[in-house]
C-alpha cells in the first residue's frame, strides 16, 4: 500500500508543495529499481511536501492518492514517476484536475520507457530514476496555473472520395442526422469496387451490394454529393475547417440531365472513339458518355479532348438535339464552393501498381497478358465483353496462369504484403473457371487467407481443381522450348514444393498486382496537413489505440488510403471513422493544446522571422502594429517559432527557457 | 552638494569605446562639468593609488569598457568595483566579450606560441614572462588569462550599455541619468529591449515567408538600397540584435553584425541567431540544407562575433590543443570555423 506521508522541507504558504508519486508497474518499474530509494530522495528536493510509492498510479486508487493529496491541501503540484507522457500524462492530468486545481500543475518523470527498460544495470537505473525525478520537481515548480481551454465544433462533415470507404462512412454520418460534403473526383463514385463483378469471400454481386448505397448516397437528404469535383483548399482547425472545393465542368446541367442516354446514342460518333477510363482501355467510348450504367449521379460527361465541338467548333451537335432537357451548356467552366466542416474524413483510397515496372512479365509486350483489374472488367456483366472471357486477339483461353504478388512483396518495388491480392486470385481462378472452363494456375508465395470465410474460400477454391503452384514467377514468355509451347506464352517459375523449375504454357496471363498510395498522396497530405508513412500511406494516430485518426485533429482516415485492406475491412474502418467524427461533433467542443505559443508584443521586433515557419498557419503578422500574433486556438505547441524567434518574444507555456533549464538543471545538479 | 565621482576604464578592447566618449562632442563639456572624474588613464594622469586612497563606494559610477584577459585588468576591475556604487559594463567587448572575445577561439599557448615565436616578423622568439630580474630589480608582467572572460564574469555589475561602441545617445542618456539620480533597476541593460528590425527603415520590405536559397557577402553584390538585406542574402543580425543603434549600418547598406548584444529574453545572441537564420533556409533535405548553410564561410565569427564569452559555449573547448577545425566545416560545427 501506499507510503505514509511525510511533510518536510518548511515551503512558503502558497509556494510550491509538490507531491511525488512513484509507480512500481508490477515489476516493470520496481522489478529494476528501488523504488523504494527514489521515494526516499524525492523527500529531500526542495519543495517536496508528500513523496508516495504505489504499484500502479494509473489505476484508481492510485490516482485516489493524488486527488486526495490535493483536496487536503498537501500539495499543489504534482510528479508522478512512472511510464511516458504517450501512455498516462492525459491521466494524470485528469486526477490532478480531479483534485480541484489545473491539470498542467503536473510533469511526468518517465522511469520505465527512459529507465527500467532501457537501463538493466539496478543501481544505474535508481540513479537514472531519481535524476529523472529530480529534474521534474524542479520544473513543475515553476508550471504556470493553466485552463483548459475548449473552442466549439462545426456540425458538418467533409468526407473525401467516394468509394465504399467514403460512401460507407457518409452514410453512416447523414444517417445519424449530421450534413455531409461527399466530394469525388470522378464523375461517379463507387471507386474500385463498382469495377468488380463478384466479391471475395462470398461471391456476392459487387454490384447488387453496392449500387444501393450509391444510389442512397444520391437520395440522403443529408447529404450534399459534389462529383468531379476536389478540394483544393483547408484552412482553419478541428472543429471549424474552411473547405473550398472545385468543380470541374460536365457540359451538362446536374440538376437537368436524367441519365436517360439519348444524347451518348445521338453522338455523331456511331463507334467509341476513345480509350475508355472505366473499362482500362479495354474498350472505347465516346466524347459524351457514363463510366458505367449505374453511375451515381446518372449525369453524363464531355470530353473537351475529344468532343469535335470542342475541338473545332463544328459539330451538328446531335447531342444536344437529342436530348430533351436541354441539358447541355458547352460554355460551363469550373465553379468553385467554400464550406465550412467540423471533422474530415479522408477516403481517397489506392491505385493499382502499375506491372511494366517488372518487364519480364511481358505486360504491354503480350497481349494476352492482363491486369488482375483488366479482369475484373472482363468478367464484368457490364464490361467491355459483357462478362465473356474473350482475349485481345479475339481468342479464348483454355489455359490460364494467375501470379500472385505482382508488386508486393517484392523489396524491389513494396515490400509489403497488399493483403487482398491473394483472395482476389482465388476468386478470379474461380470466376475464369467458371466462365470458360480453362486449366487454371495461380502462382503464388504463400496464401495469405486470414479473414473470416478466407481459408474455407481457399480450400473451395483447392477443390476445384485450380492448380496451385507455390514459386514466384521469373519470366513469362512466347519462345517456346516444345512444340507444345507453340502460339503459348509460357511461364517459368521455380515450384518449390517439388524443388523443380517448370514451364507452363497458358493463353492468357493475369498479373495480380498490389495496392500502392494514390499518385497525388503527398498534395493531399500536404493539403490536409497529415502524415504518410514509408510506404506513402496515410499513417494512422496509433496504429492500435487510435487506427482512423491522424496526427491532425479532427481529420480521420478510412479505407485503402490508410493502407491496403479488402471491403469489409475498408467498411469496418468507414464506421469506426464516422463515429470519431461523430463523438467529437456530438460533444461539441474541442480541448485545446495548453502548451501554446504567445507572442509578448512589446518585445517583438516585427522581424517576421516566425511568420511563414508555423506549420499550422497559426501566426498572422499585423501590419498596422508591425507585430506577429499567435492564433492560440490554432497553434498545435510545436515549438517552431519560440525556438526561431531571435527577440525571445515568442514563448510556449509549459515550455518556457525557464522550465526547460530547470529540467536540465535537475539532471544534472543530481548528476 | 559636491558632483558625483566617475571612473573610465579600459580592459581588452580597441579603444573605440574612449572615443565615443569623446564623441560626445559639445556634450562631453556638459559631462565634465556635471560630474567629478577621478580615473580616466586614457585621458587624465590619475593614478591607481589615487582610487586606491578613495572610500569604498565613494565613486558614483565606473565605466569600464572592454573584456577581461589579464591579471591586471581584474585587480583594477576589482578595485573600481569595491570604491563604486554602480559600475557600467561600457560596450559590447565588457558586456559580452565582444570581439577580443573571439580569442576563446585558440588556447592560450596557440595564442603565445602564434604572437611570440611562429609569426613571421618574430626573430629571437622570446616568451614573455610574468617576472623578470634585471640589475634595478625584479618587473612584473600581468599574467594572460586562460580565457577572455566578459566583466560579469569577474564582478558584479550594475548596468549594460551595448554597442561597439555604444551609440552616442545612449551614453548620453545614461551618464544623464546617473547625475540626476534615476538609475533604474540593477542589471539592465541601458537601450530598448527590442530587436534592430523594429527600428529599421527596410522592415516593411521584408516577407512575411522569407526563405533563403542562398547566402551572399557584402562585396558580392551590389545591395538594393531599400529592401530588406537579409531578404537580399546578406546576414543581417538585426532580428535577433538589440535596438538603440538607429540602424546606421544598415542605412549604409551593411548589414547588422550583431554588435548591440541580444535582447532581454535571450541568452545566447549567437545561438538564437543561428536558430533564425537556420530556419529560414529554403531547402529542406539534408544536402540542400548543407549547401545553403556552407556558404556561411565564418559561422562563430558572423552569429558569436561579440558574444563568444557570454554565451552557453563561452569558448572552444577539447583536449586536442592543435588547430581549431578547418575553416570549411559547415555551420553544426560551431565553434569550428575560423575568424578572418
Ligand atoms: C483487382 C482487385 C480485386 C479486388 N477484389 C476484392 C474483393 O473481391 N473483395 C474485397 O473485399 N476486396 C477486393 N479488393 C479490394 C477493394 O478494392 C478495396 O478494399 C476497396 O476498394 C477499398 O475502398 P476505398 O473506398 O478505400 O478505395 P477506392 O475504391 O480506391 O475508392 C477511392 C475513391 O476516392 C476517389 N478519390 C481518390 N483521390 C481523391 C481526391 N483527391 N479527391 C476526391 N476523390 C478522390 C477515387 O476516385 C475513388 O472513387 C480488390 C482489389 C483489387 C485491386
Ligand atoms: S508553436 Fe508551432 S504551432 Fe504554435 S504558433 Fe508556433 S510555430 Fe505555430
Ligand atoms: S520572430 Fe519574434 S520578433 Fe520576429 S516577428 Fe516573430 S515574434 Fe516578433
Ligand atoms: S533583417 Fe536587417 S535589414 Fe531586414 S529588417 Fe531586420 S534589420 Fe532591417
Amino acid at each position: 500500500m501506499a507510503e505514509e506521508l511525510t511533510a518536510r522541507a518548511p515551503s512558503l504558504n502558497g509556494g510550491p508543495r509538490i507531491g511525488v508519486y512513484v509507480c512500481h508497474c508490477g515489476l516493470n518499474i520496481a522489478g529494476t529499481v528501488d523504488v523504494q530509494a527514489v521515494v526516499e530522495f524525492a523527500r529531500t528536493l526542495p519543495n517536496v511536501t508528500v513523496a508516495r510509492e504505489y504499484r500502479f498510479m494509473c489505476s484508481d486508487p492510485g490516482q485516489e492518492l493524488i486527488e486526495q493529496d490535493l483536496r487536503e491541501g498537501l500539495v499543489n503540484r504534482v510528479v508522478v514517476a512512472s511510464c511516458s507522457p504517450l501512455m498516462h500524462e492525459a491521466t494524470f492530468r485528469r486526477a490532478t484536475a480531479e483534485g480541484g486545481t489545473s491539470p498542467y500543475l503536473f510533469q511526468m518523470a518517465s522511469i520505465r520507457e527512459l529507465v527500467s527498460w532501457v537501463t538493466a544495470d539496478p543501481e544505474d537505473a535508481t540513479e537514472k530514476a531519481k535524476a529523472h525525478v529530480a529534474a521534474a520537481v524542479r520544473r513543475v515548480a515553476l508550471h504556470e496555473y493553466l485552463e483548459p481551454r475548449e473552442a466549439p465544433v462545426h456540425p458538418d462533415v467533409l468526407v473525401v472520395g467516394g468509394g465504399i470507404a467514403g460512401i460507407h462512412a457518409a452514410l453512416t454520418l447523414a444517417d445519424a442526422g449530421k450534413h455531409v460534403y461527399l466530394v469525388e473526383r470522378e464523375s461517379t463514385i463507387g471507386g474500385h469496387m463498382a469495377m468488380f463483378d463478384k466479391t471475395f469471400p462470398t461471391l456476392d454481386c459487387a454490384a447488387c451490394i453496392l449500387t444501393p448505397k450509391m444510389s442512397a448516397v444520391r437520395a440522403h437528404p443529408n447529404i450534399t454529393l459534389w462529383t468531379y469535383s476536389d478540394v483544393v483548399e483547408v484552412s482553419g482547425y478541428t472543429g471549424d475547417f474552411t473547405v473550398r472545393v472545385r468543380h470541374r465542368p460536365r457540359y451538362v446541367r446536374e440538376d437537368l440531365c436524367t441519365g436517360c442516354l439519348a444524347c451518348i446514342d445521338a453522338c455523331v460518333h456511331k463507334q467509341g472513339k476513345v480509350p475508355d477510363e472505366f473499362n482500362l482501355g479495354l474498350s472505347k467510348r465516346k466524347p459524351v458518355y457514363i463510366p458505367f450504367p449505374q453511375a451515381t449521379p446518372p449525369v453524363v460527361v464531355v470530353d473537351p479532348e475529344s468532343c469535335i465541338w470542342f475541338k473545332t467548333g463544328k459539330c451538328p451537335q446531335t447531342c444536344v438535339e437529342a436530348c430533351e432537357r436541354d441539358a447541355f451548356d458547352f460554355t460551363q467552366t469550373e465553379t468553385f464552393d467554400e464550406v465550412k466542416v467540423g471533422a474530415i474524413i479522408l477516403a481517397t483510397g489506392f491505385r493499382t501498381f502499375d506491372p511494366r515496372r517488372i518487364p519480364e512479365y511481358g505486360y504491354g509486350r503480350y497481349p494476352n497478358v492482363y491486369t488482375s483489374l483488366e479482369v475484373e472488367r472482363l468478367l464484368n456483366a457490364a464490361g467491355p465483353t459483357a462478362g465473356e472471357i474473350v482475349l485481345r486477339d479475339g481468342s479464348r483461353p483454355t489455359a490460364i496462369g494467375i501470379i500472385h504478388c505482382v508488386g508486393s512483396r517484392d523489396v524491389r518495388f513494396h515490400a509489403y504484403c497488399s493483403r487482398v491480392c491473394c483472395m482476389y486470385s482465388l476468386k478470379l481462378a474461380h470466376m475464369l473457371r467458371e466462365r470458360t472452363g480453362a486449366e487454371i494456375y495461380n502462382f503464388y508465395i504463400d496464401i495469405r487467407a486470414p479473414g473470416k470465410g478466407y481459408e474455407e474460400f481457399y480450400d473451395k477454391i483447392l477443390r476445384e481443381g485450380v492448380h496451385l503452384i507455390r514459386g514466384r514467377v521469373a519470366e513469362v514468355t512466347d519462345e517456346a522450348a516444345t512444340p507444345e509451347e507453340e502460339g503459348h506464352l509460357v511461364i517459368r517459375a521455380e515450384d518449390t514444393l517439388l524443388g523443380m523449375a517448370r514451364r507452363i504454357p497458358v493463353d492468357m496471363v493475369v498479373l495480380a498486382v498490389g495496392l500502392e498510395p494514390q499518385p497525388d498522396t503527398e498534395d493531399v497530405r500536404r493539403l490536409f496537413n497529415i502524415s504518410c508513412g514509408g510506404e506513402g500511406f496515410f499513417t494512422e494516430r496509433h496504429p492500435k489505440l487510435a487506427p482512423v485518426s491522424t496526427f491532425t485533429d479532427g481529420v480521420f482516415l478510412a479505407g485503402a488510403c490508410q493502407g491496403p485492406k479488402d471491403i469489409p475491412d475498408t467498411v469496418a474502418q468507414a464506421g469506426a471513422a464516422a463515429a470519431e467524427a461523430l463523438a467529437m461533433i456530438d460533444r461539441g467542443a474541442v480541448a485545446l493544446e495548453a502548451n501554446t505559443a504567445h507572442i509578448d508584443e512589446e518585445r517583438c521586433s516585427g522581424c517576421k522571422t516566425c511568420v511563414g515557419l508555423c506549420p499550422f498557419s497559426a501566426i498572422t503578422f499585423d501590419e498596422e502594429r508591425q507585430k506577429a500574433r499567435v492564433n492560440e486556438v490554432v497553434c498545435k505547441g510545436c515549438g517552431i517559432c519560440v525556438a526561431a524567434c531571435p527577440s525571445g518574444a515568442a514563448q510556449q507555456h509549459l515550455f518556457t527557457d525557464e522550465q526547460i533549464l530547470a529540467e536540465i538543471e535537475g539532471v544534472l545538479a543530481y548528476v | 552638494m559636491s558632483k558625483p565621482k566617475v571612473a573610465f576604464y579600459w580592459c581588452a578592447s580597441c579603444g573605440g569605446c574612449e572615443e565615443a566618449v569623446v564623441d560626445l562632442a559639445e556634450q562631453v563639456l556638459d559631462v565634465v562639468g556635471a560630474v567629478d572624474i577621478v580615473f580616466w588613464p586614457v585621458a587624465l594622469d590619475f593614478k591607481v593609488a589615487d582610487v586606491e586612497a578613495l572610500a569604498d563606494g565613494e565613486i558614483a559610477a565606473s565605466f569600464i569598457n572592454g573584456a577581461v584577459r589579464t591579471s591586471e585588468q581584474r585587480e583594477i576591475v576589482e578595485l573600481l568595483r569595491r570604491k563604486s556604487k554602480a559600475v557600467v559594463a561600457f560596450g559590447a567587448c565588457a558586456w559580452l566579450g565582444g570581439i577580443p572575445g573571439l580569442a576563446n577561439l585558440r588556447t592560450r599557448e596557440e595564442i603565445l606560441a602564434e604572437v611570440y615565436r611562429d609569426l613571421p616578423s618574430v626573430a629571437d622568439g622570446a616568451m614573455p614572462r610574468e617576472e623578470v630580474e634585471v640589475p634595478e630589480g625584479r618587473l612584473h608582467l600581468p599574467r594572460f588569462d586562460e580565457d577572455v572572460r566578459t566583466l560579469d564574469q569577474v564582478i558584479p555589475v550594475d548596468y549594460y550599455l551595448p554597442g561597439c561602441p555604444p551609440p552616442v545617445a545612449l551614453i548620453a542618456q545614461a551618464v544623464t541619468a546617473l547625475v540626476e539620480g534615476r538609475l533604474p533597476e540593477p542589471g539592465t541593460v541601458l537601450a530598448p529591449d527590442v530587436a534592430l528590425c523594429s527600428e529599421c527603415p527596410r522592415r516593411a520590405t521584408k516577407p512575411e515567408d522569407l526563405k533563403l536559397e542562398r547566402f551572399v557577402r557584402p562585396q558580392e553584390i551590389v545591395a538594393d538600397p531599400e529592401t530588406c538585406l537579409l531578404a537580399q542574402g546578406l546576414l543581417c543580425l538585426g532580428p535577433a540584435t538589440r535596438a538603440g543603434c538607429g540602424a546606421p549600418c544598415v542605412a549604409a547598406n551593411m548589414p547588422c553584425t550583431g554588435c548591440m548584444g541580444p535582447t532581454g529574453r535571450v541568452r545566447d545572441q549567437g545561438a538564437k541567431a543561428l536558430s533564425a537564420i537556420a530556419s529560414l533556409i529554403a531547402p529542406s533535405d539534408p544536402e540542400g540544407v548543407a549547401k545553403v548553410a556552407e556558404q556561411i564561410l565564418d559561422p562563430v565569427g558572423t552569429f558569436y562575433r561579440y558574444s563568444l564569452p557570454a554565451s552557453l559555449l563561452h569558448r572552444r573547448v577539447g583536449t586536442d590543443g592543435g588547430r581549431p577545425a578547418e575553416p570549411s566545416e559547415p555551420v553544426a560545427a560551431a565553434g569550428g570555423g575560423e575568424p578572418r
